[in-house]
C-alpha cells in the first residue's frame, strides 16, 4: 500500500508507462534549462483509469481501495489486497518485486481547497537486506553473540547493549527459549524502536511549494537521492524543480542535471561558477512558486560537520529559503556503511539546520545502517527514506518493520 | 557521551598508581576500555578482539610487571601495537622502472576517489612527473566531467574518449588509455574506476578486468575513513576481487576517529600509503602510522608534537627560561621570545590540534584567531624595554601610548598585563612543583619547556587560576577549550609554559 500525500489539484498529465521518459535519453533536456522558461513534458496521454472514480479525498482512505488501487498494490508487492493485517513475508518470498510497475497516480479531486491525494507507491527493499545472522545461531544462553552482531551492524556497544537487554527482558516474560521466537522478539523490539508517526514525508499540508532540503557530508549519495526522489515524485505527477546549490565540488551541477533530466524535473543552476549556493537555492524556491510547482527539492554541497564556515553557509542557505517558503523537510542523507560518526553528523546537521528525516543510502551493500537505530534513539530523527542502488527506481520509504526483518532474516 | 581513551585510561589508571603492579583482574579493566575505546573508534569487532588477545599477552609478561609504571606501560604497548599493524613505516609509492607506471584507483561509492585523482596528480606532477588522468567512471552521471574539471585545476591531461553516464567500456578506455601514455610519453597513469560495492560480481568483475588489461604498478583501495563495521567486508570483498597493493584513507579531516584505517590494514595485510585530508587539491599527504595510532585513541598527536617542539626549542634556551620563571624573573621579554619560538613550529591551531583530546576542542580550534598573537606581539613590542622587564611602571600614560602604538586599546594592554601577571604568578608555582607529565602517558623529553602544568602535584596549586584567562592567546584558547570540553584548564594540556 503506497502512502498518501497531498497536493494542489491540475490537470492530469504525463501517466501511462509508455509516455515516461526512459532514462539516459530523456527527449527534451527539460534539465538545462537555466529559469522558469521552460514548460515540463507534457505527453499527450492522459490519465485515462476509468475505474478510479473522482471522490472525496477525505472519505477516502487506503483502508479502502479502489479496484485500480488494487491492482497496483498487487503489482508493487505480492502481498495481496490485506493491508490491515499485516502478514508475515519472508524478505526471500517477495520476488516479483524486481521489476516496479510505473506508479499510477490517483488524482482524487477535492473541490473545497482544491487539494488531491496522491498515493505515491511503497516500494519494497526487504529484498536487499542481508540478513545480520549468517554466521551465527543464537539462543537464550548465547546472548553475546546477538550483542556481538548488533556491534557488527554499527549499532554502536550501548545501543547493541540496550537492545541485548530488551530482548532478554521480553524473552523472559514471554518463555521464549527457540531461535525462531528469539528472532521474532529482536524483530518487534527494532521495529517498535524505529516506528514513528512522522515517518512519512512532509508532503500533507498542502501548502505548496513543499521543499526539500537535503543535507550531508561528502559522498553519502545527495544527488543520487534528488534524483530518484525527483523521478518518483514526477512520475506520480507531481510538478518538481532541483536546485542545484552545490556550487563547489566539480561537475556536481552537471550531475543532478543530469539526474533532473531522467526525471523529468526542472534545474535551477548557479549561473556562475561557485556562486553563492543560498542565492541558488533561494531562485530554485523563487521559480517553484512562480512556476506552482508541487515540491522544490535543493541539493547542497556534502561538508564535514566539524568545518564550521561550511556549517554556517548550510545555515544561511536554510535562513535564506524560510523568505520564501517553509521548508517541509530537511533531509539528512547518511550512508549506510557510516560507523559511529554517524551520531556526530546527526547532532550537528541536527544543530544547523533542524533536520527532519534520515535518508539511508547504499543499503544494497554489506553494511547494515545501523547507526540510524541509534540517531533515532539519541536525537529522535526519524528515517524517512532508503536508497539501495544506482538506478532511477533503487528508493523506497523506510519500513521499521521491514528493516528489522531483513536484518534479523 | 564518551570520555576519550586518554582520560578513561587515566580514571583507570589512578586507582593503579597507587598499587604500582598490575594484577590480571587490572589488566582485564583496562583491556575492557581499550576494546570499548576501539568499538567506538569503529574498529571492526573481529580486528579488536585480535588486537585486545595480543595486548594481554604482552600486558601479562614480565615487560609491564617489572615495569615502574606499569600502567604507562600497557598505554606504550597499544601504542606500538596499533602502530605496528598500520603498517609500522611509511610506505613510498611504486614506480615503475618502464614508464609509465599504472596507478589505479577503486573503492566503494562517495570513497572519494575522483577527487583523490586529482590530488595525486598535482602531487606527482609537482615532483615532476608527467601526468595522465584516465576516466574510467563511465557509470555515475557527469563523473567523467568532474574529472575533467579536477584534472583541469591539476593542471594534467585527462584521457577521456567515452562521455560516461553509461556510455562506453572502461576496460577498453584503461587499455587504450596505456598506449595513449606511451605514445605521448607520460610517465604517470592514473586510472579513475567508477564506485562499486564488493557484493557486485559483474561491476568486481569489471575492475578486475582492468588491472588485467593495464597490468598496474599499484591498485589503490579508496576507503572513506568515517566507514563503520563493514569495512572489513569492503576490504576483503576489493582484496579478493581486484587485488589492491595500497590504501588511501579520504576525508580524514573530518572528526571520525578513523578506526577503518586499522580493519583494513589488518584484513588485507596492505600498507596505507596516503591520507586525504579535505576538499582543496593539496590537502593530500602520506600516511603516517603513529599519528593514527594516536587520532584512533584520540590521545592527541603527541608524537609530533614532540617532534616539532623538539625542533624548535633549543633545549639550553629552555633550561634557562625554565630557571628564569622560576626565579621569577620571567618577563614580558621572555614572553615574547617564546611566542616567536612557538611560531616556528607554525600554526598555532595545527599545534594545538594535535594536542590529547583535541577531537574535544575542535570546534574551539577552528573558532581561534591567529591574528590575536599578532596583537599580543604588537602590544609587546610597542613597550619600551624597561616596561617589557618591569610590566609594574606601566601608568596610565603609558599603558595609552602602547595602545596607540600597537593600533589597539587601553582595554586589550590591560588584559594583557593582567593575564601576564597572573600567568607568571601560576608558572613560578608551577615551575617549583617540578617537570610536567601528561596525564597516562609517560614523561615526554621535550615537554618541559618553561615548566607547565598539569601532572596531579600541581593541582592544588592551579586551583586558584582557575578562572583565569592566560595572556598568550595559544594558551587562553587551549584553557577555554578544556573549559568547554568540561575539564579543568591545564588539566588537558601539559607543557610548556604557554600550554603547548
Amino acid at each position: 500500500m503506497g502512502l498518501l500525500f497531498w497536493r494542489k489539484k491540475r490537470e492530469p498529465r504525463a501517466i501511462a508507462d509508455e509516455a515516461l521518459p526512459s532514462y539516459g535519453s530523456a527527449p527534451e533536456s527539460v534539465g538545462e534549462t537555466t529559469t522558469g522558461v521552460e514548460v515540463l513534458n507534457e505527453p499527450d496521454v492522459l490519465l485515462d483509469a476509468p475505474d478510479s472514480k473522482p471522490r472525496k479525498a477525505k472519505a477516502h482512505r487506503p483502508e479502502q481501495p479502489s479496484a485500480s488501487e488494487e491492482v497496483v498494490t498487487a503489482e508493487v508487492t505480492p502481498e495481496p489486497a490485506a493491508e490491515e493485517v499485516t502478514p508475515e513475508p519472508e524478505p526471500e518470498q517477495e520476488p516479483a518485486v524486481e521489476v516496479e510497475p510505473e506508479p499510477e497516480p490517483e488524482p482524487e479531486v477535492e473541490v473545497e481547497d482544491e487539494l488531491e491525494a496522491v498515493e505515491l507507491p511503497k516500494r519494497s527493499f526487504g529484498k536487499n537486506l542481508k540478513s545480520l545472522f549468517t554466521r551465527i545461531k543464537f539462543d537464550i544462553d548465547n546472548l553475546d553473540e546477538l550483542e556481538e552482531t548488533l556491534i557488527q551492524a554499527d549499532f554502536g556497544l550501548d545501543t547493541a547493549e540496550a537492545i541485548v537487554e530488551g530482548v532478554k527482558q521480553r524473552a523472559k516474560k514471554q518463555g521464549a527459549r527457540t531461535e525462531a521466537e528469539l528472532k521474532r522478539i529482536l524483530v518487534s523490539l527494532i521495529a517498535d524502536q524505529l516506528r514513528r508517526e512522522d515517518s512519512a514525508l512532509n508532503l500533507q499540508d498542502g501548502k505548496l511549494p513543499y521543499v526539500i532540503l537535503v543535507v550531508g557530508v561528502n559522498g553519502v549519495g545527495k544527488t543520487t537521492t534528488i534524483g530518484k526522489l525527483a523521478n518518483w515524485l514526477s512520475e506520480g505527477n507531481w510538478r518538481v524543480v532541483i536546485g542545484a546549490a552545490d556550487t563547489f565540488r566539480a561537475a556536481a551541477v552537471e550531475q543532478i542535471a543530469t539526474w533532473a533530466e531522467r526525471a523529468n524535473a526542472k534545474l535551477i543552476r548557479p549561473k556562475s561558477e561557485g556562486q553563492d549556493p543560498a542565492s541558488v537555492a533561494f531562485e530554485t524556491v523563487e521559480l517553484a512558486l512562480r512556476d506552482d510547482a508541487d515540491i522544490a527539492i535543493i541539493d547542497t554541497a556534502g561538508r564535514l560537520q566539524n568545518k564550521k564556515d561550511l556549517m554556517a553557509e548550510l545555515e544561511k542557505i536554510k535562513r535564506v529559503v524560510e523568505k520564501n517558503a517553509k521548508i517541509s523537510e530537511t533531509l539528512l542523507v547518511i550512508d549506510a556503511t557510516t560507523g559511529q560518526n554517524g551520531l556526530a553528523q546527526a547532532k550537528a546537521f541536527a544543530e544547523v539546520a533542524n533536520v527532519t528525516g534520515i535518508v539511508l543510502t547504499k543499503l544494497d551493500g554489506t553494511a547494515k545502517g545501523g547507526i540510524v537505530f541509534s540517531i533515532q534513539r539519541e536525537l529522535g530523527i526519524p528515517v524517512k527514506l532508503v536508497g539501495v542502488g544506482e538506478g532511477i527506481k533503487d528508493f523506497a520509504f523506510f519500513d521499521p518493520e521491514e528493516f528489522a526483518k531483513g536484518l534479523v532474516g | 557521551m564518551f570520555g576519550n581513551l586518554s582520560q578513561r585510561l587515566t580514571e583507570t589508571f589512578r586507582n593503579l598508581r597507587t598499587k604500582g603492579k598490575l594484577t590480571p583482574a587490572d589488566i582485564d579493566a583496562t583491556l575492557r576500555e581499550i576494546r570499548k575505546a576501539l568499538l567506538e573508534a569503529d574498529v571492526a569487532l573481529d580486528v579488536v578482539k585480535d588486537f585486545v588477545t595480543s595486548i594481554r599477552d604482552r600486558a601479562l609478561g614480565d615487560e609491564v610487571s617489572k615495569a615502574l609504571n606499569p600502567a604507562q606501560q600497557v598505554v606504550q604497548i597499544v601504542n606500538e601495537e596499533l602502530v605496528r599493524i598500520l603498517g609500522g613505516q611509511q610506505r613510498q609509492l611504486k614506480f615503475s622502472a618502464k614508464p609509465p607506471t599504472v596507478i589505479m584507483l577503486a573503492g566503494l561509492q562517495g570513497s572519494g576517489k575522483t577527487t583523490l585523482a586529482g590530488k595525486l596528480s598535482k602531487w606527482l606532477k609537482d615532483q615532476g612527473q608527467s601526468v595522465l588522468l584516465v576516466a574510467a567512471d563511465l557509470q555515475r552521471p557527469n563523473a567523467v566531467n568532474q574529472l575533467q574539471v579536477v584534472g583541469e585545476r591539476a593542471g594534467v591531461e585527462v584521457f577521456a574518449p567515452e562521455p560516461g553516464n553509461g556510455v562506453g567500456d572502461p576496460v577498453k578506455v584503461s587499455a587504450q588509455s596505456l598506449k595513449h601514455a606511451e605514445k605521448n610519453k607520460f610517465s604517470v597513469v592514473i586510472i579513475d574506476t567508477a564506485g562499486r560495492l564488493g557484493i557486485d560480481e559483474e561491476l568486481m568483475k569489471q575492475a578486475s578486468d582492468i588491472r588485467k588489461a593495464t597490468n598496474p604498478d599499484e591498485v589503490l583501495f579508496v576507503i572513506d575513513s568515517m566507514i563503520g563495521q563493514d569495512a572489513v567486508n569492503v576490504a576483503k570483498a576489493f582484496e579478493d576481487g581486484v587485488g589492491i597493493t595500497g590504501v588511501v584513507l579520504t576525508k580524514l579531516d573530518g572528526d571520525a576517529r578513523g578506526g577503518a584505517a586499522l580493519s583494513v590494514a589488518s584484513v588485507t595485510g596492505k600498507p596505507i600509503i596516503f591520507s586525504s585530508t579535505g576538499e582543496s587539491l593539496d590537502a593530500f599527504e602520506p600516511f603516517y602510522p603513529d599519528r593514527m595510532a594516536s587520532r584512533i585513541l584520540d590521545m592527541g598527536d603527541v608524537l609530533t608534537l614532540i617532534e616539532k617542539t623538539q625542533a624548535a626549542f633549543d633545549e639550553a634556551d629552555a633550561k634557562k627560561m625554565a630557571e628564569k620563571i622560576a626565579s621569577d624573573s620571567f618577563t614580558l621579554e621572555d614572553f615574547l621570545d617564546q611566542m616567536q619560538q612557538l611560531r616556528k613550529m607554525g600554526s598555532m591551531k595545527g599545534l594545538l590540534a594535535m594536542m590529547p583530546g583535541a577531537q574535544q576542542m575542535r570546534q574551539q580550534l577552528e573558532n581561534f584567531d591567529e591574528k590575536e598573537i599578532d596583537r599580543t606581539e604588537a602590544i609587546i613590542r610597542s613597550m619600551t624595554p624597561a616596561e617589557r622587564r618591569q610590566p609594574k611602571v606601566l601608568n596610565g600614560s603609558r599603558r595609552l601610548r602602547i595602545a596607540k602604538g600597537s593600533g589597539t586599546s587601553v582595554t586589550e594592554v590591560n588584559s594583557l598585563v593582567n593575564r601576564f601577571e597572573q600567568a607568571a604568578k601560576m608558572m613560578k608555582s608551577v615551575a617549583k612543583g617540578g617537570m610536567p607529565q601528561l596525564p597516562g602517558m609517560p614523561n615526554l623529553p621535550g615537554m618541559g619547556m618553561g615548566g607547565g602544568s598539569s601532572s596531579g602535584k600541581n593541582k592544588k596549586k592551579d586551583k586558584g587560576n582557575k578562572g583565569s584567562k592566560s595572556g598568550n592567546p595559544a594558551k587562553r584558547a587551549a584553557e577555554e577549550a578544556a573549559r568547554a570540553a568540561g575539564t579543568k584548564p591545564n588539566q588537558n594540556n601539559g607543557g610548556s609554559a604557554f600550554g603547548i
